[in-house]
């Protein structure tokens, strides 16, 4: 019976919290019903049976825990807000109860841990503690935080949920695209906090992206705009190479030198499958439950496209049987939606693999010379290597060395100095 | 629940949009029941700062913080929540120019 309980814990546990954070209209009382009513179910499951719909019983449970909690401290403070609240939770007997409301519950959730006026790093942090249901201590040692700054955070993000009154609502079909974006954007920031874990702690930040997988996964059963379908489909192609990133011994592997029969197959299906469906037009059918909410945003959003480049690297059997030309019009298209250096950077080194290092180095030293990238290690490394392919050795070897004085990073740093050694070994 | 809706600007700034569109923002936050109260300022150069020291009063000239944006105006407004206060301040005209800090209004605890 422990086992029934804890599994309907792992896999119930953040609806039954969604809903009654609805009910009880307060993050913390609903953290304390929830867990009440899992210890009910302990006590009375192995009595009476597992419920025929145990989540309803949770909810029902938590919520009557929480009514009588406040009744029982009623009697000593006489407080009006108290009354309210529970008037609230007396109320609300057929709503809790009606599926779509409790589906909206976990969107609702997410939508509101991702408040763009609570700080990025509290919708981090409130996004994995609430709707992952990580503990604080995970939280804090997959972004080497101490964990009392983290529960800091979380407490302070809660605090302003209260007190400046953010509503547990999913946005309005005018607010969405934007509110859609601050989400993607939480869900990207972990990826990538557990994408990029290199060293010690990689066990543990690896879980990071799976969270972050998880979370994507959730919002596009949620909400299926393309956008939230684009970025889980970049989180899965990059998923994908995992195991072939790094070697053994802890060096990074790039995206031309990779053993693509290391690469997850399994995740490039279901990425290219979804980079597809976000591409093409919505088809009427899609807006099913609440046509409002379907997307007013641009066609093609900036998660997409860097899914679709990621696909076409996917979808090359090797290297060199890449297409550049495709990847340049990703580019272009990128460019055009979200123009940045960094994304100009990437065009350029694109353009060389398509139209020889020549090019290439043509608009990387246009962009090192407009002042923006001039402080970025990965241009100077991609001027390097560009030279490098030139035979301009003596250049190759300066703007490496500008890339190693720049580079925080350890295994980053040994391939730099592997690629100074074989400069020097060729001359 | 009310909301202060505090309008920053820029010195340089402070006149740039019209007296006429500001007041008719004013009327129309009126109109709906959105508005408890809303002033303009003047400029930073005529602030006096108060205060008391050990029983003592001390005046002094304006408030000293070298800040660019400037305290120019406030909205005190009667919003659903703070999504309904965001929007409300989104077409608070200066919000083009400068900024607005939208603070939710504590109530005194009197018990």
């Amino acid at each position: 019976m422990h086992e029934t309980v804890n599994a309907v814990y792992e896999s119930d546990s953040r609806r039954v919290l969604a809903t009654l954070i609805r009910l009880l209209g307060d993050f913390d009382s609903a953290e304390e019903a929830m867990h009440d009513a899992f210890r009910a179910a302990l006590e009375q499951w192995p009595r009476e049976g597992v419920p025929a719909n145990p989540r309803a019983w949770l909810v029902s449970a938590g919520r009557f825990k929480a009514i009588d909690g406040m009744r029982r401290r009623k009697r000593f403070e006489a407080l009006d807000d108290v009354g309210e609240a529970a008037d609230i939770a007396v109320d609300d007997h057929e709503a809790w109860a009606d599926p779509e409301s409790v589906e909206d519950d976990r969107l609702r959730l997410v939508f509101t841990c991702c408040h763009p006026a609570l700080a990025p790093d509290a919708q981090v942090a409130l996004t994995l503690r609430e709707v992952c249901g990580l503990t604080t201590e995970e939280i804090a040692q997959a972004f080497l935080t101490p964990a009392p700054t983290l529960a800091q955070r979380i407490v302070r993000a809660k605090a302003k949920i209260k007190d400046a009154k953010i509503p547990y609502q999913v946005p309005t079909p005018a607010e969405l695209p934007e509110r859609l974006e601050a989400v993607l954007r939480v869900i990207y920031l972990v990826f990538n906090e557990g994408y990029s874990a290199s060293s010690g702690a990689a066990v543990t930040r690896h879980d990071l992206s799976a969270e972050a997988i998880r979370l994507g996964r959730l919002l596009v059963e949620l909400l299926p705009e393309p956008e939230a379908q684009g970025l889980l489909a970049l989180m899965l192609l990059h998923e994908s190479r995992r195991s072939a990133r790094m070697s053994p011994q802890g060096d990074v592997i790039l995206l031309d030198e990779q053993d693509r029969s290391l690469w997850d197959r399994k995740q490039i299906a279901e990425g290219v499958r979804l980079v597809e469906q976000a591409l093409s037009p919505r088809p009427a059918a899609a807006a099913t439950r609440s046509p409002g909410r379907q997307a007013r945003s641009p066609a093609l959003g900036p998660y997409t496209i860097q899914a679709a480049i990621a696909a076409v690297h996917a979808e090359a059997p090797a290297a060199a049987d890449t297409d550049w030309n495709e990847i340049v019009g990703l580019y272009d298209a990128l460019m055009a939606v979200n123009p940045s250096p960094v994304i100009a950077l990437n065009r350029a080194v694109a353009v060389a693999m398509r139209d020889g290092p020549a090019a290439g180095l043509a608009l990387v030293d246009e962009l090192l010379a407009a002042g923006e990238l001039k402080e970025y290690r990965l241009a100077h490394a991609a001027r390097a290597e560009l030279c490098r392919r030139l035979g301009r050795t003596d250049e190759a070897r300066r703007s490496y060395e500008r890339a190693l004085k720049m580079t925080r990073q350890e295994p980053e740093r040994r391939l730099i100095e592997k690629r100074l050694a074989e400069l020097t070994r060729s001359v | 629940m009310k909301y202060l809706c505090l309008v920053y600007l820029e010195e340089q700034k402070l006149r740039v949009i019209q007296d006429t569109e500001c007041f008719a923002c004013g009327e129309h936050l009126r109109s709906n029941g959105s508005l408890v109260a809303a002033e303009a300022l003047q400029p930073i150069d005529t602030a006096t700062t108060v205060r008391v020291r050990n029983g003592r009063l001390s005046v002094t000239d304006g408030p000293f913080a070298e800040t660019k944006e400037q305290l120019a105006g406030f909205y005190l407004v009667e919003a659903r929540d703070l999504n309904d206060a965001i929007q409300i301040a989104s077409k608070i005209p200066p919000a083009r120019e400068g900024s607005i800090e939208v603070r939710p209004v504590r109530q005194l605890d009197v018990s």
